[in-house]
């Protein structure tokens, strides 16, 4: 069983909804990352999503995409942040005091384009050995799924699929038929971090989809405040949280508040998400 | 016999249909609503009555005696695209995708623009049609373009002007591609040429493919023959393919794109993505692009904002690769020496974009004996350019 499976499988026994922050893999820049990503599961990521810079972020507001391009600036590349996620793994020589995270999933979400001029085949066996679990790619669906799927699948890294609140029902049937890992819904119809979220509306579908998926269903792309994320938790069963934290991650890069500002955020989620619990838990 | 693309949208190993899912239901529904308007003859009966009536095709297919005296070789024709309403062939597209759009039930339409002629184009039909209109242009296009965005406003449309990027064509896209993420539901996307996520490639392709049938129609009754070479700027390659597109099983008819060499392919600073680039996936097609070894997007360059864009539509590449069509490049310098040239001998002024057609003319004709033939696209009219010229010979209007 991979790290997501047990990632979820423990959250379902202890009836908790998983956190799941989203933070531009590179910005400020790769060493910093990786600080960040021990402090967010210190401070209760139960996974994180790692996004892989491109120039050309069609999918995404303003936040991630001028993040991408300071990570971009900065000097990310796929391999380097394949470097740093096996650092997270294995533990980091230059940044020893960190420590390793053997547990905590870590997806890859960016584009298309620099995953296939490295070559698909060739990715999928780097991202297996250093230790990703899942690769979610925005602008590869379901009709070219499998161009990606069929390197990643021998590696035991999983396609993960995503599901917009224009996606039809019977295409998402079809679409979670083969899905592994978690289901991505995207809450809002734009790109990250826009508009806002309106959890009524989305409420009733991804209770739609999770009826019939027959994995767990993560919500994210419109989730901003603690607010926002008291709601989706009362109908998700995980919760992606990603401009709002970049936006943190900038406002204090630099700065000795950046850690502890981005724990004190997740906490503060971490807080909204566990009132929601009580919530779905007495339904 | 030629069939692409397949069913997929896929031309080869080319094209396909990369975006977010948000998307996807919009395309399959697009998808299917143009092969129910293709099957429909009152279709193409209505983008006929227009294309004649309001666009006032057919333009003419134009013996240029002096240039093909002055070159010495073979006979020019030009296929006047400049005398469309609008000034351009981007109007046959956006006749054809707005009257789609009404039947699609549309209420509203986005472009994405470069030189600002198929922004127009999508204003102007918008403005026929009474749809609200929303043009994406990159910042460094609006100063580029003055004349365009003024014109585009005159005709009602809101132009959002894009800083993110390089501010130029590839980032209107993106933007373009954002709103329209936020905007699906009741919003059609006009795009201008034969690039993005399948049936774009092939629908634009379509609309285009006015300009070979009258071209072939028209040549064969001027000299009773098919033309030797067929010649075409490429930006994204609508006015080319359009060209090309009628031609394609006359294995005879040598088809040549010509890309934006900028200030020279050695330095970096060009728009020639077959020529010098290598393939990937971008605004929703597998096609050439011009990328760093990591798969980033590099900046494109061309003195013509229209051919400013780091790709290439996925047909372009397809018949690259199957070697049906040649591909080559111009400069800046010689562009501008096509637009003197054309000016000075045929009393038309071209628009950049096609004076780097009549640039490679230039080099070809030369080379060919006097009873050959030569069809160049002239794609537009150079009226929105006097700004861009005079500063490049050093004029102050």
């Amino acid at each position: 069983m991979g790290r997501i499976e047990t990632t979820f499988d423990k959250l379902r026994q202890q009836g908790r909804v998983g956190l799941i922050p989203f933070i531009t893999a590179g910005d400020p820049d790769i060493d910093t990352t990786l600080e960040i990503m021990h402090a967010l599961v210190a401070a209760g990521a139960d996974a994180i999503e790692l996004g892989t810079p491109f120039s050309d972020p069609a999918a995404d507001g303003p936040t991630i995409q001028a993040a991408s391009q300071r990570a971009l600036n900065a000097g990310a590349t796929l391999d380097k942040v394949l470097d740093m996620v096996e650092r997270f793994r294995q533990g980091s020589d230059s940044q020893e005091a960190l420590g390793r995270d053997p547990d905590t999933p870590v997806v890859l979400m960016g584009y298309y384009n620099p995953v296939f001029v490295y070559g698909v085949e060739r990715f999928a066996a780097r991202a297996a050995q250093a230790g990703v679990d899942g690769v979610l790619l925005v602008d590869v669906p379901f009709e070219h799924q499998s161009e990606v799927k069929q390197y990643l699948e021998p590696h035991s890294v999983h396609a993960i699929t995503l599901i917009a609140p224009t996606t039809p029902e019977a295409r998402a049937a079809q679409m979670l038929s083969n899905a592994k890992g978690f289901v991505y819904y995207v809450s809002i119809t734009g790109v990250t971090g826009t508009t806002a979220i309106d959890t009524g509306s989305i409420a009733q579908m991804v209770n739609r989809v999770r009826s019939i998926s027959p994995i767990p269903v993560a919500v994210g792309f419109g989730v901003a405040t603690v607010a926002d994320a008291r709601e989706v938790a009362t109908f998700a069963d995980a919760v992606i949280v990603g401009s709002a934290l970049v936006k943190i991650i900038h406002e204090n890069t630099g700065t000795p508040e950046l850690l502890p500002r981005v724990s004190a955020f997740m906490q503060e989620l971490k807080q909204g998400i566990r009132q929601a619990e009580n919530h779905q838990n007495n339904i | 016999m030629y069939t692409y693309p397949d069913t997929y949208g896929n031309f080869g190993r080319f094209g396909g249909r990369y975006v977010a899912e948000t998307l996807m239901p919009a395309l399959l529904e697009l998808e299917k609503s143009y092969a129910a308007a293709c099957a429909d003859p009152a279709f193409a009966q209505e983008l006929h009555y227009y294309l004649h009536n309001y666009v006032g095709r057919p333009n003419p297919l134009y013996h240029a005696e002096r240039l093909s005296a002055h070159l010495g070789g073979a006979q020019i024709y030009l296929k006047r695209e400049d005398l469309n309403h609008t000034g351009a062939h981007k109007v046959n597209n956006t006749v054809g995708q707005i009257l789609l759009a009404r039947r699609m039930g549309k209420s509203k339409v986005i472009a994405e623009t470069g030189a600002g002629q198929h922004g127009v184009a999508t204003a102007t039909v918008a403005a026929r049609f009474g749809l609200q209109c929303d043009v994406f242009m990159g910042e460094e296009d609006i100063r580029r373009q003055s004349l365009n965005v003024f014109r585009m406003k005159l005709l009602g449309a809101e132009v959002h002007p894009v800083s993110s990027g390089t501010a130029t064509l590839k980032d209107a896209m993106n933007d373009a591609l954002r709103y329209w993420v936020s905007s699906v539901r009741d919003t059609f996307y006009v795009i201008g040429t034969v690039a993005g996520p399948h049936p774009y490639p092939m629908m634009v392709r379509d609309f285009q493919a006015v300009i070979g049938r009258e071209t072939r129609e028209q040549l064969m009754q001027q000299t009773g023959r098919l033309p030797d070479v067929l010649l075409a700027c490429i930006g994204g390659g609508s006015n080319a393919m359009g060209l090309f597109y009628p031609f394609v099983d006359d294995l005879q008819v040598r088809m040549v794109g010509v890309e934006a060499a900028g200030l020279g392919i050695e330095s970096g600073k060009h728009a020639a993505s077959i020529g010098a680039g290598s393939v990937g996936v971008l605004h929703g097609n597998k096609t050439f692009l011009l990328q760093s070894k990591e798969g980033q997007i590099n900046h494109a360059h061309s003195i013509s904002a229209g051919l400013d864009y780091p790709g290439v539509g996925p047909e372009h590449a397809l018949l690259h690769e199957l070697k049906r069509a040649e591909y080559v490049s111009v400069t800046d310098t010689e562009a501008l020496a096509g637009f003197k040239l054309l000016s000075e001998l045929e009393g038309i002024i071209p628009a950049l974009e096609s004076a780097h057609a009549i640039a490679q003319v230039a080099k070809m004709a030369p080379q060919m004996k006097r009873d050959q033939s030569i069809v160049v696209c002239l794609s537009g009219r150079g009226d929105k350019d006097m700004h861009t010229v005079a500063d490049a010979f050093g004029v102050s209007l």
